[in-house]
């Protein structure tokens, strides 16, 4: 297929979709194109689309991967590769045929609108990305070619770090309350609770002793960021080893509402570039071709969840019921009351709101939402979305969108028996670790650490506690009491 | 106002290059891991037998990158196809025990690598991993193949032939300037009053001689040069009786491949000798030793005797580094053990290191009797036995056996005694 469209063809379509952007309110950053071939692509989307991002080997194996997968079909190409930032870039496929360009560059003006709008992305300050991302990459680089650290050490560190990189808060914006205001925060409950007590009659004496909140425990509060925790507290970490840690967390940070909107953000760049390839009167050539690609690419995946599809659907419905009825696409244009409200949702929802505020017993039919159970090396479906069980299987969903889809797992004591041994917990959802990750991830807490490190989970109904020091690992359950035979 | 356009640059090497450097190291993580598998990969069938240019495909366990994940075994949310009814069965979970990796989806697979290595990079792979300078480290018998003389600085007598002819004219010319420097010293002191002698005109006088004397000659010193053969036969002796089956044939083979490898690596030249045993011994070529059946009992003595012979024959210890290894199933005839055990010590006299290798493959049945107890009787110190039981034991066992090769002082002396 050969290309038959020049830049000039590009830059027109592109005026025109700004067009639509501007008339249909949206708000976004400065838009850049970059045209690239498929390899240039693959480097992108290894590094997240980064136009300079450190060096590290798994990188280079993700890049097989993807390069794999397409050179053996499994897998095509994404038609865009759009990065938060601002200015927006976005690389665009230079094989590509001219609609699937447009229909890629209105869908970034989708993605774009929400980087910039949602409230999950408040924190990235998406204007000095780029250059903290060169500068991450340039500190790195430096610590690989300082002979006293070299490859080696640098990889040692981030190996580690990039296992606990996605163990941080769940949501930037609620503003993280430094020792002293947590001991304030203690303390008014305690008292708040003692009042209460004491005008409930009761005998504060008799009470349990709840009066002296315990204000020396450390940490005070649960502590998710583990990378920073560790970075605060290990006194031996130099300052190389606290830099990569620093990094990789504000990496992390970085990425985190992409992780956390992903449902949200495609469906909206799904539900513009529709929006926008409808109202600017393709010939119908392109019109056909449009259709047939934004059916591809908003069709359910069977066995699968394809973000696409139901972010669009969950779009489509808030629409829905607005209107009353469903409105016929390619026909009828939007009205600016129904945009008012959805650009006060999209600034204002990620997936888990998102989906438990507008998934609804009829959306969740539409899209067959059901769910399945593992029973004798089959996956069985166990629940389907009928008036019984479909606020089940809707919280089931919730719980694995987003950041739901990574262990909850928190410092709660940083100094177990005074001997420094950092101690984790694992928020138990009734959900079970996988054993093997856990047990390699957790040394490499310990290489971090450089102490005794323990994690507390459940693991086939048991506590487990699994602790890894210099003599390796060991695993202690406690045996629930069902667990013991009756006699 | 519009978005911005970069067009389309292919020589952009920092956007088409920039993963370079990742997957180099990357390569060289998954080739580590496949160092540390090597056990596994030799294991693998394909690899004995093979020219050393040869390409091996190898696959890989991709390296992991662990983070704290939920098991596989959590229910999930996914969709159907409109009509999903509870008790359909949508899928398959993993082999449990296997590996607890995810199902499709959100959670990392088992990922595998296909490398292609050559035989020569494999068996490289292989050596460092028995840490191979500890092995370089023992003196090889070597014999003196060349004698010739190097030249090595210069010495004042010698003969005429040996004359270093610059050296001497150089010496002629230093000792000339001083002459002259010390003749024209005591003219000045002669004749303090003339300021300048009348310049000579050169073509009126012939310039004065001034001949070679004895104190100007050099000779060229000469050391003797001595180039030194290191020479290696790898002696395969294997019992082809009717119970050695083809699974045993192939464990033995696997070994007598590392064996073989192993000693190309540190001799210049290496030979092979097969032979094969029944009841007789004979020597054969390797694909007869390895492909060709027979039947019949087994007389272990037959084939350490034409071993002795072939060492006497053809491969004298003094000059050469002898490696025997036996390949046999255990059984041999009762009568014949005596005679075994005396020829067994006999060779350990006349090569490097001998081992005897017993291949069992579990759950085999077995008759007559086991030889390794009865080799336990011999004490000397580059004798090994070794038990091979699966595929899985043919690299670590290697391994224990050279561990017997760092161990032991080389053989330097000629004990060997032709006549018996």
């Amino acid at each position: 297929m050969g290309r038959s469209y020049t830049l000039d063809d590009l830059q027109k379509w592109e005026a025109r979709i700004y067009e639509k952007v501007q008339e249909f309110g949206l708000k976004c950053y400065p838009q850049e194109f970059e045209i690239c071939d498929h390899v240039q692509m693959l480097g992108m989307m290894t590094y997240s689309g980064m136009p300079s991002h450190y060096p590290h080997w798994s990188y280079g194996k993700s890049f097989e991967r993807l390069k794999t997968l397409y050179d053996y079909g499994v897998q095509g190409i994404p038609y865009e590769m759009v990065i938060n930032s601002d200015p927006c870039i976005a690389g665009l496929m230079r094989d590509n045929s001219l609609c699937l360009q447009i229909l890629t560059m209105a869908h970034v003006y989708g993605h774009n609108d929400f980087f910039r709008n949602n409230f999950t992305f408040d924190h990235t300050q998406a204007s000095t990305v780029i250059t903290r991302f060169k500068s991450h990459a340039d500190r790195i680089r430096s610590y690989v070619e300082d002979p006293s650290i070299g490859q080696d050490g640098v990889e040692r560190v981030l190996d580690a770090a990039h296992a606990l990189s996605l163990q941080c808060r769940r949501n930037q914006a609620i503003r993280r309350l430094g020792r002293a205001e947590q001991i304030d925060r203690l303390l008014a409950e305690a008292e708040s609770d003692r009042r209460d007590r004491v005008a409930l009659g009761q005998k504060t004496a008799n009470g349990p002793a709840a009066e002296h909140p315990d204000i020396h425990k450390f940490p005070l509060e649960p502590e998710e960021n583990i990378l920073l925790f560790i970075r605060d507290f290990n006194p031996r970490l130099t300052e190389w080893e606290k830099d990569l840690l620093t990094i990789v967390h504000e990496q992390a940070l970085y990425f985190q509402p992409q992780i956390e909107t992903k449902i949200i953000n495609e469906g909206w760049a799904c539900y513009w570039h529709r929006e926008i390839m409808n109202s600017l009167d393709l010939p119908s050539d392109i019109h056909m071709e449009f259709l047939v690609r934004h059916n591809q690419v908003v069709r359910p995946i069977p066995g699968d969840i394809n973000p696409y599809n139901i972010g669009l659907a969950l779009w489509d419905r808030i629409e829905e019921k607005e209107l009353g009825e469903a409105r016929n696409h390619s026909e009828d244009r939007q009205t600016p009351d129904i945009r008012k409200k959805m650009f006060e949702i999209r600034e204002v929802d990620r997936d888990t709101s998102f989906i438990r505020r507008f998934m609804d017993r009829e959306t969740m039919e539409r899209l067959d939402l059901f769910e399945a159970a593992p029973q004798h090396g089959d996956w069985v479906i166990s629940k389907v979305a009928d008036e019984e069980n479909w606020r089940s299987v809707r919280d089931m969903l919730i719980q694995s969108v987003g950041l739901g889809g990574i262990p909850r797992i928190a410092v709660t004591d940083g100094d177990v028996d005074g001997a420094r041994t950092l101690l984790l917990t694992h928020e138990f959802d009734g959900r079970e670790l996988e054993a093997k990750y856990a047990e390699k991830t957790l040394e490499h807490v310990y290489q971090l650490w450089g102490r005794k490190v323990m994690l507390e989970t459940r693991m086939n109904d048991n506590e487990t506690t699994y602790s890894f020091d210099d003599s390796g690992l060991s695993i202690t359950a406690e045996f629930g009491e069902a667990q013991y035979p009756s006699f | 106002m519009g978005a911005v356009f970069r067009p389309y640059s292919p020589s952009d090497s920092l956007q088409s290059d920039r993963t370079s450097g990742d997957r180099q190291r990357h390569r060289e993580k998954l080739r580590e891991a496949l160092k540390r598998n090597i056990a596994d990969v030799i294991s693998e069938q394909s690899i004995i037998g093979r020219g050393p240019d040869s390409i091996v495909k190898v696959p890989i366990r991709g390296i992991k990158e662990y983070r704290f994940v939920y098991g596989s075994n959590n229910p999930q949310v996914a969709q159907g196809n409109g009509d999903s009814e509870p008790g359909q069965i949508v899928g398959k979970t993993r082999q449990q025990g296997k590996s607890g990796d995810g199902k499709a989806g959100n959670q990392p697979g088992e990922d595998y690598y296909e490398t292609d290595v050559t035989l020569e990079e494999l068996v490289e792979i292989m050596f460092e991993d028995l840490e191979l300078p500890d092995l370089e480290s023992k003196p090889l018998r070597q014999i003196e193949s060349d004698y010739t003389h190097k030249r090595s600085g210069t010495k004042q007598v010698g003969i005429r032939a040996h004359l270093d002819k610059k050296k001497t004219a150089k010496n002629r010319i230093k000792r000339r300037f001083v002459h002259e420097k010390i003749e024209r010293a005591r003219q000045q002191d002669a004749a303090p009053l003339t300021p300048e002698p009348p310049p000579v005109p050169a073509d009126e006088q012939e310039e004065a001689r001034f001949p070679f004397s004895q104190r100007d000659f050099r000779y060229h010193r000469h050391k003797p040069d001595i180039r030194y053969e290191s020479n290696a036969v790898v002696i395969c002796i294997m019992d082809t009786s009717g119970s050695m089956n083809v699974m045993k044939k192939y464990l033995a083979r696997s070994f007598f491949f590392l064996l073989y490898q192993f000693v190309r690596l540190k001799y210049r030249h290496t030979e092979l000798v097969f032979i094969a045993h029944d009841t007789r011994a004979r020597e054969v070529n390797e694909d007869d030793f390895f492909h060709r059946g027979e039947s019949g009992g087994t007389m272990i003595s037959s084939g350490y005797q034409k071993a002795l012979d072939i060492i006497r024959s053809r491969y004298d210890p003094s000059l050469w580094n002898v490696y025997a290894f036996h390949c046999s199933d255990g059984d041999n005839f009762q009568e014949d053990i005596p005679k075994t055990l005396k020829l067994a010590q006999e060779l350990c006299q006349c090569c490097n290191l001998f081992g005897y290798g017993e291949i069992k493959p579990a759950g085999g049945v077995s008759w007559g009797t086991p030889m390794l107890k009865y080799f336990d009787e011999i004490n000397e110190p580059n004798f090994e036995t070794l038990g091979i039981s699966s595929k899985a034991d043919v690299w670590p066992k290697f391994k224990a056996f050279l561990s017997r090769d760092k161990q032991t002082p080389a053989y330097t002396g000629n004990i060997f005694d032709p006549t018996g």
